[in-house]
C-alpha cells in the first residue's frame, strides 16, 4: 500500500481532536470511555503507518504543504524526520495508555477529562509535526490549555496554584519566542522551517533569536533554574496528567532545541553550548540529589525527570553523532520509564490515597507483580545495560566525553545518584516489613498490568535492538550536523 | 561447527528464567527446580563442548568470535553483541556453569524452607530460581563478551542479580539495606567502568569503534606516546570498577553485608563467581595494563593490603558466614596481587581453585545453619562434629584447602601467586606470606570453634540434624575439587625436575590468551624453598589455632592479651563503614537536603519574583494609560523635546 498518497500526518494529527468533538455527543459513561479508547488506539494504528512507509533518509518525510494565510506567507506545512518520528509514536502510544489508566479513577466529569486528553494529544502531535513557525507556535500554546485544566480541576492539593504556575511559566517563555518568530519573518519574509534553515542571519539577530527560543524551550525542558514549576505541576496533576507532562510535554523543549535552535541558529548554538551543557549538568546532579531526599514518591519521580532531561540536553549540545542520536532516543526512553513510574505511583495512590514513602513498605509480599514491575522500571530508569535507558544515556555520555572529559565524568556521577534515589524508593516501597495498613492492598489488576506491558516490552526492544531506532534517527542527525556545520569542533572525526 | 551454536549457552538460562518467571509459581516446587537446574546443566554441557571445540583448534588460532547481532551503531560507534570464546573465557564458563550447577542442585533442597524455617511457598521458591538463572545468564554474558560494552552489560546484570538475591528475604530490614548498599557501592565502581569505556572510544574510536578486545589491543600497537600515557588513566578507572565488583580496598564494604542473602547465593555469587569478575576483567585487559606499570603496581599493593586487612578482620569475627566473607575478600586480594605482579595464570588458577573450596565452605556453612535453625554464631556452637560428621568432614576439607595445607588445591594456587610476588617485590611477598599465616589460623579457628570442644548451647546442639541427601553429594563433588583441582596447575618446573608426564596444564591452556607474557620462574631450589616455607607457614597457622582453641595453652592466651590493643580496630572493621558515612554519604545527604528544602525555595522565589516585578511593572505602566488626552499630549511633547535634545547634543 502506498502510504505517501494519503495525508497521513493530517489524519494522525486531527483524529484525536475530531474524536474529542464526537465525545460531546455520547452520553453513557461506558460509551464515552470506549470511544476515547478506540480513537486513541486508531490514532496509534495510523501512526504505525509512518513506520511502514518510512524511507531511510535524513530528510523530511510525509510532508504536507497547503497555503493558509497567503498575505503573510503562513502555510499549513507538516513533516516528520528521524528526530520527530519517535516522538509522534510515543505520543500516540501514550494516548491509549492514559485513557486506560483513567478508566475508573476519574470521579467527576469523565467526559471533559477525556476530551481534554484528546485535545492535548492533537496539540502535542502538532508541535512535533509543524514545519511552519506560526503553526508550531499555535500548537505550542494550544498544548498548555488542556493541561492547565487537567491539573487545575482534577489535580490534588494545591492544584490551582500548580496549574497557574505551569501556565504562567510556559506563557512567559513563549512570549519571547513569538517576538523572535516575528523578527525572523521581518528579516527573511518566511515562517517556514525549510527556508529559515538556509537563511543567513546577522549575528545580532541570530544571537537574540537563539536566546528567545532557548528561554521558551528551557522552561519546558525544564533547565535549571527554570524548573520549579515542574515539581508542583507533576505532583498535583492527576496521574494521566503527570504521565503526559513527563512523557511528552517536556520533550517539546528538547525537541525545540533539536528542530529549531540548532539548525536555525547554529553559530549561537555552538557558542553557547558550554553554558547549556553547564546548566544541563547542574540539572543532572541537582535533580538527582534533590530527588534523593523527597518523602513523596511522586515528587521523587518529578525531580528525577529534571535529572534525566539534563542528560538529553547534554547530548544535544555535544554536537556529536553519538550525543545527538542518544539524546533523540533518550527523549523516548525517559517518556517510557518515567511514564511507567508515574503510572505505578498512580496505581498505589488509587489504592491508598497517599504518596508518602513512609506509608508503604514490604509490598513484595502483598503485591509481587507490582513490585517486580517496579524494580524493572527502576532499572530501566537507572540505565541498566540491556534495557532502554542505558542505550540513550551511554551514547550521550560517549558523545560528551569526546567534547569534554569533565562533562562526561559529572554526567556519569549522575548515574550513581540515579541508582541511589531509585533504590531508596524501592527500599521504602517494596522492602522491609509489611505495614498493617497495607495488609489488604490488592496487587495490579488485569487492566493495570496490560496497560504497562507495551512499555515494558519496549524497554527490552530498545535496550537490546536499539539499531531499529538508530537506523531511522541517525540519518536525520547527520543532516542536522551538516546544518550546524560544526562537526569540526569535535576532536575525533567519524 | 560447535561455535555456531555458542549462543545456546546463553539461551538455556534465559529460557529457564522466563519459564519460572511466568509459570514457576503454578507448577510446584519440583518442576520449578528441575527447569532451573536443567537450564544450568545444559549450559554446562555447552561449556564443555565449547572448551573441547577450542582444544581441537591449533594453539595460535584458539580464539573464536561469534557475532550475535549488531547492538549499538551510531556513526563510528559500532558495538555488537558478540561472543569471544578463548582459553580464558572457556575456563570462566566452565567454573560458572560447573560450580553453578552444583549450587543449583544444592539449592533445590536448601531453599525448601525459608529463613525462619517455615516451608517456602511456590512463588518465592520459583522467584529464587529466576534470580539464580538470571545470574548465570549475566555472568556468562560478562565472561563471553567480546567487547567492553557487552562486558559492562554482564557486569551490571550480575549486579542486579546480586541485589535481588541479597535482598531475597526482603522483609528483613538488614537484608534490604545490604542489597541496596551492594548495588550502590558497585555503582561507584561502575562509574569507573563506564568512563573507562568512553575514554577508550575517545582514544581508539577510529581504529576500534567496536570496542572489542581484539580491536582495542590491536590499536595499542600503533598508539602514540600521548595515548599510551592516557592508558594509565583508563586502567585506573578499570581498577576502580574491579575493586567494586571484587570487593577490594576501597570498595570492599558491601561484601560482608551481602551475607544477608541465602547461603547458596553467598557460595555462588559472593564467593565463587561474580566477585571474581574484577580479576577476570583485569586479566582480560592485560595488554592495557602492560602499558600502565603504575596501575600494575597499584593493583599489586591493593591486592596485598586487602588480603592482609580482610584476613586480620576474619580472625575476630564470630559469625560463620562473615568469617568466610572476609576470607573471600582476602583471597580475592591474592588474585589482585597476582594480576599486579603479572602472574595472570596464577591468578586465574587461584580463581579456579578458590571457586571449589570457598563454595564448599559456604554450602557447608549453609548446612550448619540448616542444622541449627539459622544460627551462625560460632560462640554458640562447639562439638558439632559428633552431630554433623558429614558436614564436619566437608567443612574441614574446605578449611584446609583455604588454609593452604600442603598438596590441597589452595596450596598450589596460592603458592603460584606468592612466587610471582617474590620475583617482583619482597615486601609484597612478605605481606602475602604473613596473610597465609593468618588465613590458616582463622580457617581452623572456625573449624575448632564450631565443631570441636563441648557444645556451648545445649538446646541448639540437641536439635541439630545432619544435612539431607539432596545437599550432600554436590558438597562431596566440591570437596573433590577442593582436594584435587590444584593438580591441573602443578608447577611446570616439577615436570622437568621430577619427570612428571604432564606439566602445568592450566598454564599451557591459557598460554594463547597471555601470549608473549612469561609467567615468573625461578631456579628450582628457590622454588622448592618457597613451596616449603609456605607449607610450613600454613602448618604454623593451623597449629596456632589448635593450641589456642583446642589445647587452650597458656602461652596463646598471653599472646592474645599482648595483641588485645588491636582488637577494637579489628572488631569494628577498622571503622571503614563509619568513615565512609561521615565523609561521603552524610555530606551528600546534607547537600541534598539543602537543595530540597533551602535552594528550591530560593530559586522558586527568585524566578517568581522576576515574574512579580514584571507584573508590577505592567500595572505601573498601565497606570500611564489614563485616557486623558491632555496627558497623552504632554507625553508626546516631552518625548519630542527629549529626542531633540538627543539629536542636538549627540
Amino acid at each position: 500500500m502506498d502510504f505517501t498518497s494519503l495525508p497521513l500526518l493530517s489524519l494522525i494529527l486531527w483524529l484525536p481532536l475530531v474524536g474529542a468533538l464526537l465525545l460531546m455527543f455520547l452520553f453513557s459513561e461506558r460509551s464515552i470511555k470506549v470511544a476515547a479508547l478506540l480513537i486513541s488506539l486508531a490514532d496509534f494504528a495510523l501512526s504505525l503507518g509512518l513506520l511502514a512507509g518510512w524511507r531511510s533518509t535524513g530528510a523530511m518525510q510525509f510532508e504536507e504543504f497547503m497555503p493558509w494565510i497567503t498575505q503573510l506567507n503562513i502555510n499549513y506545512h507538516l513533516g516528520v524526520d528521524g528526530i520527530s518520528l519517535f516522538l509522534v509514536l510515543l505520543t500516540t502510544l501514550m494516548g491509549p495508555i492514559v485513557v486506560l489508566f483513567s478508566w475508573n479513577n476519574i470521579q467527576e466529569n469523565l467526559r471533559a477529562f477525556l476530551i481534554l486528553l484528546l485535545v492535548q494529544q492533537t496539540a502535542m502531535l502538532g508541535v512535533f509535526m509543524a514545519l511552519d513557525l506560526i503553526l508550531f507556535f499555535l500548537f505550542w500554546e494550544m498544548s498548555i490549555i488542556p493541561m492547565y485544566f487537567l491539573i487545575g480541576k482534577w489535580g490534588s492539593g494545591r492544584r490551582v496554584y500548580a496549574a497557574t504556575k505551569f501556565l504562567l511559566y510556559t506563557l512567559a517563555g513563549s512570549a519571547f519566542m513569538l517576538i523572535a518568530i516575528i523578527a525572523l519573518y521581518v528579516v527573511t519574509g518566511s515562517f517556514d522551517w525549510v527556508d529559515l534553515r538556509g537563511a543567513t542571519l546577522t549575528p545580532a539577530l541570530e544571537f537574540l533569536a537563539f536566546w528567545a527560543f532557548a528561554i521558551a524551550f528551557a522552561v519546558k525542558v525544564p533547565l535549571f533554574p527554570l524548573h520549579t514549576w515542574l515539581p508542583d505541576a507533576h505532583v498535583q496533576a492527576p496521574t494521566a496528567g503527570s504521565v503526559i507532562l513527563a512523557g511528552i510535554l517536556l520533550k517539546m523543549g528538547t525537541y525545540g532545541f533539536l528542530r529549531f535552535s540548532l539548525p536555525l541558529f547554529p553559530q549561537a548554538a555552538v557558542t553557547y553550548a558550554p553554558w547549556l551543557a553547564g546548566v544541563a549538568i547542574i540539572g543532572i546532579l541537582y535533580g538527582a540529589l534533590t530527588a534523593l531526599v523527597q518523602k513523596d514518591v511522586k515528587s521523587l519521580v518529578a525531580y528525577s525527570s529534571i535529572a534525566h532531561l539534563g542528560f538529553v540536553m547534554l547530548g544535544i549540545v555535544t554536537f556529536t553523532s553519538q550525543g545527538l542520536s542518544g539524546a533523540v532516543l533518550q527523549n523516548i526512553n525517559h517518556g517510557l520509564s518515567t511514564g511507567a513510574l508515574f503510572l505505578l505511583v498512580g496505581m498505589l495512590y488509587d489504592r491508598r490515597h497517599t504518596r508518602m514513602l513512609a506509608d508503604y513498605g514490604g509490598l513484595w509480599k502483598q503485591a509481587p507483580l507490582f513490585s517486580a514491575i517496579f524494580v524493572l522500571v527502576a532499572m530501566s530508569s537507572v540505565g541498566l545495560p540491556g534495557l532502554n535507558g542505558f542505550v540513550g544515556e551511554f551514547t550521550i555520555l560517549v558523545g560528551a566525553f569526546r567534547v569534554n572529559m569533565i562533562w562526561a565524568a559529572l554526567g556519569t556521577l549522575g548515574i550513581i545518584f540515579a541508582a541511589w534515589y531509585l533504590l531508596t524508593a524501592a527500599r521504602g516501597l517494596l522492602f522491609g516489613p509489611l505495614d498493617e495498613k497495607n495488609k489488604d492492598l490488592p496487587d495490579l489488576n488485569r487492566r493495570e498490568f496490560w496497560l504497562l506491558v507495551p512499555i515494558l516490552i519496549l524497554f527490552f526492544i530498545i535496550g537490546l535492538f536499539p539499531n531499529l531506532f538508530f537506523d531511522k534517527i541517525n540519518p536525520s542527525v547527520e543532516a542536522l550536523m551538516r546544518d550546524v556545520g560544526q562537526a569540526a569542533i569535535v576532536r575525533v572525526v567519524d | 561447527m560447535i561455535f555456531d551454536y555458542a549462543w545456546l549457552i546463553l539461551l538455556f538460562p534465559a529460557l529457564g528464567l522466563l519459564f519460572n518467571a511466568f509459570f514457576g509459581r503454578r507448577v510446584g516446587h519440583k518442576v520449578a527446580a528441575i527447569v532451573a537446574n536443567l537450564a544450568v546443566a545444559l549450559s554446562f554441557l555447552m561449556a564443555v563442548a565449547l572448551a573441547m571445540g577450542l582444544s581441537a583448534l591449533p594453539g595460535d588460532e584458539s580464539s573464536v568470535e561469534v557475532l550475535l547481532w549488531p547492538w549499538i551503531h551510531i556513526a563510528g560507534f559500532q558495538v555488537d553483541m558478540a561472543l569471544l570464546i578463548d582459553p580464558l573465557s572457556s575456563v570462566m564458563i566452565l567454573v560458572v556453569t560447573g560450580i553453578g550447577l552444583l549450587i543449583h542442585i544444592y539449592s533445590a533442597t536448601y531453599m525448601k524452607v525459608d529463613d525462619e524455617h517455615q516451608p517456602m511457598d511456590e512463588r518465592r521458591y520459583a522467584r529464587f530460581f529466576v534470580y539464580m538463572n538470571l545470574f548465570i545468564l549475566m555472568m556468562l554474558t560478562l565472561v563471553l563478551a567480546n567487547n567492553y560494552v557487552m562486558l559492562y552489560l554482564g557486569w551490571e546484570g550480575v549486579g542486579l542479580a546480586s541485589y535481588l538475591l541479597i535482598g531475597f528475604w526482603f522483609y528483613k530490614p538488614s537484608a534490604a539495606d545490604a542489597a541496596k548498599k551492594a548495588f550502590l557501592v558497585n555503582r561507584v565502581g561502575d562509574f569507573g567502568m563506564a568512563l573507562a569505556i568512553m575514554w577508550m572510544f575517545f582514544l581508539f574510536g577510529k581504529e576500534a569503534g567496536s570496542l572489542s578486545f581484539d580491536a582495542v589491543f590491536a590499536a595499542l600497537e600503533t598508539a602514540s606516546p600521548a595515548v599510551v600515557a592516557a592508558l594509565t588513566g583508563v586502567t585506573l578507572l578499570l581498577l576502580l570498577a574491579a575493586t567494586g565488583k571484587s570487593a577490594q580496598i576501597p570498595l570492599f564494604v558491601w561484601l560482608p553485608d551481602a551475607m544477608e542473602g541465602p547461603s547458596p547465593v553467598s557460595a555462588l555469587i559472593h564467593a565463587a563467581t561474580m566477585v571474581t569478575a574484577g580479576v577476570y576483567m583485569l586479566a582480560r585487559s592485560h595488554p592495557l595494563l602492560e602499558l600502565a606499570p603504575a596501575t600494575m603496581t597499584l593493583i599489586a599493593w591493593i591486592g596485598g593490603l586487602t588480603a592482609l586487612m580482610a584476613a586480620s578482620i576474619a580472625i575476630v569475627q564470630t559469625d560463620l558466614k562473615r568469617i568466610l566473607a572476609y576470607s573471600t575478600i582476602s583471597q580475592l586480594g591474592y588474585m589482585f596481587l597476582g594480576v599486579g605482579v603479572g602472574a595472570y595464570v596464577a591468578s586465574v588458577f587461584h580463581l579456579y581453585t578458590h571457586a571449589f573450596f570457598k563454595a564448599l565452605l559456604f554450602l557447608a556453612a549453609g548446612s550448619v545453619m540448616h542444622a541449627l535453625h539459622g544460627e551462625l554464631n560460632i560462640d554458640l556452637m562447639g562439638g558439632l562434629r559428633k552431630k554433623l560428621p558429614v558436614t564436619y568432614a566437608q567443612f574441614l576439607i574446605g578449611a584446609l584447602a583455604l588454609a593452604g595445607f600442603p598438596l590441597l588445591s589452595g596450596y598450589w594456587s596460592k603458592d603460584a601467586i606468592l612466587l610471582g610476588a617474590f620475583v617482583t617485590s619482597y615486601p609484597l611477598y612478605a605481606i602475602g606470606l604473613f596473610t597465609a599465616l593468618l588465613t590458616a589460623f582463622y580457617s581452623l579457628r572456625a573449624v575448632y570453634r564450631a565443631f570441636h570442644g563441648q557444645p556451648r548451647d545445649e538446646h541448639l546442639y540437641d536439635h541439630a540434624h545432619e544435612q539431607p541427601r539432596g545437599m550432600t553429594w554436590p558438597l562431596w563433588a566440591l570437596a573433590f575439587g577442593a582436594v584435587f583441582a590444584g593438580l591441573l596447575g602443578l608447577p611446570a618446573i616439577f615436570g622437568k625436575e621430577f619427570g612428571f608426564p604432564v606439566g602445568n596444564l592450566i598454564e599451557g591452556w591459557l598460554k594463547p590468551t597471555f601470549e608473549g607474557l612469561s609467567e615468573p620462574h625461578v631456579a628450582f631450589s628457590t622454588e622448592m624453598a618457597l613451596f616449603i616455607s609456605s607449607g610450613f607457614v600454613a602448618l604454623i597457622g593451623i597449629y596456632l589455632a589448635y593450641a589456642r582453641y583446642v589445647k587452650q595453652s597458656g602461652w596463646t592466651l598471653s599472646l592474645q592479651k599482648a595483641l588485645s590493643p588491636l582488637q577494637p580496630a579489628l572488631e569494628n572493621k577498622y571503622w571503614v563503614d563509619e568513615i565512609y558515612f561521615a565523609v561521603i554519604v552524610n555530606p551528600l545527604r546534607a547537600l541534598a537536603r539543602f537543595f530540597a528544602t533551602g535552594a528550591e525555595g530560593v530559586i522558586d522565589g527568585v524566578v517568581n519574583g522576576v515574574g512579580a516585578v514584571t507584573t508590577a511593572a505592567g500595572v505601573g505602566i498601565a497606570r500611564l494609560q489614563t485616557g486623558l488626552l491632555s496627558w497623552y499630549a504632554l507625553s508626546l511633547f516631552l518625548g519630542v523635546v527629549l529626542l531633540l535634545i538627543y539629536f542636538v547634543f549627540a
